[in-house]
């Protein structure tokens, strides 16, 4: 029910009501009557629900998520290469 | 990574191994826990997800979740799904609604069985489409049947809102729009009578998505403050729930009971200002509303503002609507799974007298249903 899409936006309508959103190749028309006039921009990324665009997605944030899982993996390769090389040195049947 | 692309918003965030990576954060964290704590996702959305992508699986047994009542068909007491069969019988109306009302049944049967009668009920995606129905059928009322949580209340406030500013003469409203704190409320306050004590069950709230989205995180201000229970706002994809997890897990070892939002992506603390001023202009709060499973919760429901009451399709329509109360069925244990007090396979009708195609309780009624989401996953927990 309260499932949204991320998708983004390739066209504003003249009155600015409306906008065209692009969703993983699929085109369709999203309602802008619940944003500010001027706070969808082509370009922008969104949440769409039931037709409506819900809010903008903060690129900077969702960047900033993306590097943070990216540096919690490389730490924990990291961990997994030391306890690799640390069994292997003090591996009794060497 | 420098810029974003819409693929990195879905393959990022649903990354296994990002997940395993969790998965193992969480489990030495929970090493520290002093006791066992219990997580309730308010949000029908998260039980999904967390069910779906098997995630108590990968979880310590320290970590457990309670299924909360965040599932808008799921709580819509019988009576009210009763108002909306009347309604479509009508010769005159057309009833309009969402898709996830098609099957849930009310005493007389569900819409798809109105339909099969020769009842006029469209189900459409969005609720502007109401519109075009009523331009094209001006000898019928169209009755828009409006459900959900903050997250769809604005929607309903935009198509009021064209209404009245296009003169449409022939759309009404029949709303069932509730709000999500006051359940969380009800759900820490109410004395439960199995344990003739208040709910302790809950220690902390995955808080949902996008009612966040629209209301902000404020809304949860009072359960950290006011209750000691952490709420983390966190988003609908597995890795946003298990960093969520991981943050009220890091929050208890730390002594810290605090809102914060891991889905800072779109949720801020003001939330749409916009959505939020659009429902101050048409809606206000009921005192009560009946929860299907829970009961009456004070101040959880919203009707149409006197101003707008022509739009109002239960005045409209009050002469041929029921106004009884239905109890669910006395063996169904969805009030006691909303609180957090069993799991769906401890009750007796589980899979067998209640299944999704015919559900008895609420739990089994839509998909984002804790009994419907244990039923189609199978019983992980």
């Amino acid at each position: 029910m309260c499932l949204s899409i991320p998708s983004k936006v390739v066209k504003v309508s003249e009155d600015k009501t409306m906008c065209t959103v692009d969703t993983m190749g699929v085109q369709r028309d999203a309602n802008l009557m619940m944003m500010g006039e001027d706070d969808v921009q082509v370009g922008d990324y969104v949440l769409l629900h039931i037709g409506f665009i819900m809010n903008k997605i903060d690129e900077d944030e969702a960047l900033a998520s993306i590097e943070t899982y990216r540096e919690i993996l490389e730490l924990m390769d990291e961990e997994e290469r030391k306890r690799a090389i640390s069994d292997d040195d003090n591996c009794e049947n060497r | 990574m420098k810029t974003l692309e819409l693929k990195n918003l879905y393959d990022n965030f649903r990354d296994g191994k990002t997940i395993q990576a969790y998965a193992k954060i969480i489990a030495e964290d929970a090493k520290k826990l002093k006791k066992p704590i219990n997580i309730m996702e308010v949000c029908g959305g998260h039980t999904h997800t967390i069910m779906k992508f098997g995630l108590p699986q990968l979880l310590p047994d320290s970590v457990n979740f309670i299924h909360g009542p965040g599932c808008p068909v799921c709580i819509m007491p019988k009576e009210r799904i009763d108002h909306a069969y009347v309604l479509a019988m009508q010769s005159d109306v057309i009833l309009v609604t969402l898709g996830d009302m098609i099957k849930v049944p009310g005493s007389n049967g569900s819409l798809q069985q109105a339909r099969a009668k020769g009842a006029d009920v469209r189900f459409v995606y969005s609720p502007m489409e109401c519109i075009k129905i009523a331009k094209e059928n001006p000898d019928k009322k169209v009755v828009f049947f409006a459900i959900g949580f903050e997250t769809t209340t604005p929607m309903t406030a935009v198509l009021l809102d064209q209404v009245v500013k296009q003169k449409i003469p022939n759309i009404l409203f029949h709303i069932n729009h509730v709000t999500v704190p006051e359940v969380m409320k009800e759900l820490i306050d109410s004395r439960d009578i199995h344990v003739d004590s208040y709910n302790n069950k809950i220690d902390a709230f995955l808080g949902p998505s996008h009612v966040s989205v629209i209301a902000g995180s404020k809304i949860y201000e009072q359960f950290p403050r006011d209750y000691g229970r952490p709420v983390v706002v966190s988003g609908f994809e597995p890795v946003d729930a298990m960093q969520g997890i991981s943050m009220i897990v890091k929050q208890f070892i730390e002594g810290r009971y605090e809102l914060e939002i891991q889905y800072k992506r779109v949720v801020t603390y003001d939330g749409n200002i916009n959505a939020q001023n659009l429902i101050d202009t048409y809606f206000e709060k009921v005192s009560l509303f009946r929860w299907r499973g829970l009961g009456n919760v004070p101040d959880s429901g919203l009707r149409l503002r006197d101003e707008y009451r022509k739009y109002n399709a239960e005045i409209a329509y009050k002469d041929i609507l029921p106004i009884a109360e239905i109890e669910d069925h006395k063996l169904c244990i969805c009030g006691d799974i909303l609180r957090g007090m069993a799991k769906p396979p401890e009750c007796t009708i589980f899979g067998t007298a209640c299944k999704p195609t015919t559900p008895i309780g609420s739990c089994m009624v839509s998909s984002e249903g804790a009994c419907s989401a244990y039923y189609k996953y199978g019983n992980l927990l």
